[in-house]
């Protein structure tokens, strides 16, 4: 059955608190989740208080700067550090975003953060992603046609492109995946919502020409079927994008060759 | 622990080329029964004080009783498609999920097929 509760040794305890320089007046309290997978202990939430005044606006910021002036143990993922990498999605304030474009701000209270839900953690704030690759590989991301090369690029009508809005901008973050509870419990066979994402923006682009090769590796009641429109994917994806309606616009394509 | 390849994993046994029809029947039960539950909600209601002689007499027309039987079959079928995605999404023991996918089916079934033959037995029965 779908357990409910973490395993003993996932257990998050409390852990150390890091109190705020001497001096500081504008201090804001960030509770993040520690693991180590080189000691034998349990997760817990270390407590940083940083002074806001000598910091940027976003949480990745904060993250930074805890990582470079107090505690240079903390790990975590960061690089373009302008919301196009994907790289620091985690679980902010109950909600899976990226670091780097939510500002502290917007949050009230203390500061939680956890890395992306229901995924192994590598290390503090770091998941192991492996398996959501594996299964961006499955649907094949690429241009695939019959049709030989012309001798210049393939074209496509204007109206044709701008059919890949929406679906292009993705950067493969994973907050929708795994803030989906179909992902959470069947994730080994459910593709989740990014990578359905993706096999819906390779069916919408008018040069492809693998449309049906494309759907019969979809149709199955897992890979596909297991999104019961919950919408999570769509309330939380920081870039703005629509993973629900992909996935129905492919459940659509799967009626439409049919009836 | 196994050294597989994720995208081994993954790819596991490939796609079952199937769940379009099971995905479409809910949704086309779905639709079927709104129009069948307001009919026999409203149907109810106008019978409501009704003698036990009236209420049968109701059930005895041929059309009434087709609507009754259309709205059973309906009923367990649209249950019974709901169900078993409950149960594959949560039961993650193949035998205790292959034993409640059948246990959800079979009840179904006896209880469409009572519903049905009940409604028979008033349209036939003397």
């Amino acid at each position: 059955m779908v357990e409910f509760a973490l395993p003993k040794n996932s257990r998050v305890s409390d852990g150390k608190t890091w109190p705020a320089p001497a001096g500081a007046r504008n201090v804001r309290r960030f509770r993040i989740y520690r693991w180590n997978p080189d000691d034998e202990a349990n997760p817990r939430l270390d407590t940083y208080e940083v002074d806001l005044d000598a910091c940027g606006p976003m949480v990745l910021d904060a993250l930074i700067k805890i990582k470079n002036e107090i505690d240079p143990t903390l790990t975590f993922r960061r690089s373009c550090r302008e919301g196009v990498c994907g790289s620091c999605a985690m679980n902010i304030d109950g909600t899976n975003s990226l670091a780097c474009t939510k500002f502290i701000d917007e949050i009230k209270g203390d500061v939680k953060i956890y890395p992306l839900p229901h995924m192994p953690v590598v290390k503090d704030l770091v998941p192991d992603l492996n398996q959501a690759y594996a299964q961006y590989a499955v649907i094949e991301p690429w241009l695939k046609t019959t049709t030989p090369a012309p001798a210049r690029e393939r074209r496509q009508s204007p109206e044709d492109r701008a059919r890949l809005d929406g679906l292009w901008e993705c950067i493969l973050c994973f907050c929708c995946t795994t803030s989906c509870p179909s992902y959470w419990w069947n994730g080994e066979r459910y593709l989740g919502p990014a990578i359905l994402l993706q096999a819906y923006r390779w069916l919408a682009d008018s040069r492809d020409e693998a449309a049906g090769e494309r759907l019969d590796a979809l149709e199955d009641p897992f890979r596909l079927y297991r999104c019961h429109t919950i919408l999570n994917c769509t309330r939380t994806c920081p870039k703005g994008l629509n993973p629900a309606k992909a996935i129905a616009e492919i459940k659509k394509l799967m009626i439409a060759r049919r009836v | 622990m196994s050294l597989r390849s994720p995208f081994g994993r993954v790819k596991g046994l490939g796609a079952a080329h199937e769940g379009v029809h099971h995905w479409w029947a809910q949704r086309l039960s779905a639709l079927a029964l709104i129009p069948l539950t307001v009919w026999f909600v409203v149907s109810l209601v106008s019978l409501s004080g009704a003698d036990y002689a009236t209420v049968r007499a109701w059930m005895g027309s041929p059309v009434v009783a087709g609507l009754l039987i259309l709205l059973i079959v309906t009923v367990f079928y649209h249950a019974a498609l709901g169900l078993q995605v409950v149960i594959e999404d949560y039961v993650h023991t193949e035998a205790t999920k292959i034993a409640a996918l059948l246990a959800v089916k079979a009840a179904a079934a006896v209880l469409a097929l009572s519903g049905v033959l009940a409604v028979l037995d008033v349209l036939f029965g003397a």
